[in-house]
């Protein structure tokens, strides 16, 4: 069954310059879609993947990937709403390139669906309130 | 003006006995359609508007109080952003898009810009101790120069809000149809019409309920940043001039209203320190204003729904910036509010920058204080400048100037 799943992918500096996530497709016959992804001035690497394909292959390139020495987490932990400072006025919401983040009618209020997020942080760079946060 | 229903003292004789009938300019337009303008008009005594959203000129005047020995203040800075001390010595005002005097601004583009006069106001209103910094070159009367504390709303002799330009009768819709994402006072703008930035509470919105300023004028009493207040002046820029539809709604930016309250009743929920990528900082504001329904043209008025009102659709990456005038074209705001609007025929997603939920709650609150008999209305002692005055909205005509006359400014 093809499954999609997004992964946050955290490099330590000796692994960061090694060709690692092409084995996911050479491996693993899986399809993958990098979102996002940078490396720190410590030559850390973070990059936010979207993995599609058979979901038993995908736990075998998780532990794969693990063994190489990368942190996984899943992404919908890495952007956050801080309820306390939305005060849902919408400038995120025609930004929002998935809709994660919307108007709920009749109430207005904006609400977020981490499941639909990608990370693209345009939320973060449009809120006025500091109210979405990216904890990458 | 049609046959007067009902005056300013019958009305507050009912909110005082507790027998007022109120409904928010949201609920009056179902009532006014099951029942048409002269039956609301005669069951409804108040309609309660409201907004909530960004609002740049505002800022608010302090009086620290006097120091020992006095000092005439020259110079000083809240919380690390500068306030305006050339009014006496120790009158202070913060105005909310002041820039925190060590911020980066835009030298790394698109700035954060932090903290700013805005967020200084919503942290007195909270409550919170304010570092003040000032400086002062010492006078016999005045001889203190130099002086560093902490400050706190309720030690402060007066501290009031007095906003030049709130509550915009209508605006624009930014649109951005260059190929690089823009960072603007209406949000962030994607490239090649990706997205939309709107901003007017639309059939909430004090000022559309009362286009033609009927009922709303200086003097009035009004719902301020949580607190109460009063519309002080015509607000900067007000232009009651544009162009407007068969029922009287302005298609564009229209009037603006000035306004005045103590900040010491305000809340920090209802006056909120913003920053906007790339902009700067300002100040969200929530105002509302009650309307008397003194008459039914005064209802009819009331019963304006968005899909009434037009807003014009600008290009943020050339035609407003450069003053052009060009217009892409209009659009309802019921269509803004639905999530996309057509711009050159192509689906563009919408953003609001004011809040149409916390505007509805704006009108809710007003409405509640005046149901239980905490909020009476005032009538005014003046009018708005209304399409008669023929005010029009003018850019400023630069005149050269000869070199003897530069006086040292950069």
């Amino acid at each position: 069954m093809t499954v999609s799943q997004k992964v946050v992918l955290r490099f330590p500096s000796e692994v960061a310059d090694k060709p690692v996530v092409c084995e996911l497709a050479l491996q693993f016959g899986l399809k993958f879609n990098i979102l996002q992804a940078s490396i720190s001035a410590h030559r850390e690497g973070v990059m936010v993947l979207e993995m599609l394909g058979d979901k038993s292959q995908q736990e075998k390139a998780l532990s794969f990937l693990r063994d190489k020495g990368l942190e996984i987490e899943s992404l919908s932990q890495d952007i956050r709403k801080v309820e306390e400072r939305c005060i849902h006025c919408g400038a995120c919401v025609g930004v929002c390139p998935t809709q994660a983040l919307y108007l709920e009618k009749p109430s207005f209020l904006v609400k977020y669906e981490e499941s639909k997020c990608i990370a693209c942080e345009l939320c973060i760079s449009s809120c006025f309130t500091g109210a979405m946060e990216a904890l990458i | 003006m049609s046959k007067l229903l009902r005056t300013y003292e019958e009305i507050n004789q009912k909110i005082k006995e507790g027998k007022a009938v109120v409904v928010t300019a949201e609920e009056v337009i179902d009532l006014v359609e099951s029942k048409g303008v002269e039956k609301a008009a005669q069951e409804v005594d108040v309609v309660t508007t409201g907004t909530f959203g960004v609002m740049c000129s505002s800022g608010a005047f302090l009086n620290i109080g006097h120091t020992k020995p006095r000092m005439k203040i020259n110079e000083a800075y809240l919380n690390g952003v500068l306030a305006y001390a050339g009014l006496a010595a120790v009158d202070l005002f913060v105005g909310a898009t002041q820039v925190a005097k060590d911020d980066p601004l835009n030298k790394v583009h698109p700035g954060e810009f932090k903290y700013g006069g805005g967020h200084v106001i919503q942290d007195l209103v909270a409550g919170k101790d304010v570092l003040l910094e000032a400086f002062a070159y010492g006078t016999d009367c005045y001889p203190r120069k130099k002086l560093t504390t902490w400050i706190n709303l309720r030690d402060l002799n007066q501290a009031y809000l007095f906003n030049p330009r709130n509550a915009y009768q209508n605006y624009n819709v930014a649109v951005n149809l260059s190929d690089r994402t823009i960072y603007t006072y209406m949000g962030m703008l994607l490239p090649n019409l990706d997205s939309a930035g709107f901003s007017s509470a639309g059939q909430l919105s004090p000022l559309l309920n009362d286009p033609l300023y009927r009922v709303i004028g200086v003097g009035t009493k009004i719902f301020l940043g949580g607190g109460t207040g009063y519309i002080a002046w015509e607000g900067t820029q007000h232009t009651p001039t544009v162009e407007r539809t068969s029922r009287g709604v302005p298609k564009a930016g229209a009037g603006t209203l000035a306004v005045i309250g103590d900040l010491k009743g305000m809340s920090a929920d209802w006056l909120w320190g913003v920053s906007v990528r790339g902009y700067g900082c300002s100040l969200a504001v929530g105002l509302g204003v009650p309307i008397p329904i003194l008459d039914e043209e005064t209802m009819y008025y009331c019963s304006v729904k968005d899909e009434d009102i037009l807003a014009p659709i600008v290009d943020y990456s050339s035609a407003y910036p450069n003053g052009t005038g060009e217009i892409l074209g209009y659009v309802d705001y019921r269509t803004l509010r639905e999530g996309s609007i057509l711009v050159q025929d192509k689906k563009v997603p919408t953003s609001s920058m004011s809040s149409y939920r916390r505007a509805r709650e704006v009108a809710t609150l007003l409405k509640e204080w005046i149901c239980k008999g905490e909020f009476l209305l005032t009538e005014p002692v003046l009018k708005l400048p209304g399409i008669e005055s023929g005010l029009q909205f003018r850019n400023l005509p630069e005149r050269p100037v000869n070199n003897n006359f530069l006086t040292g400014g950069r």
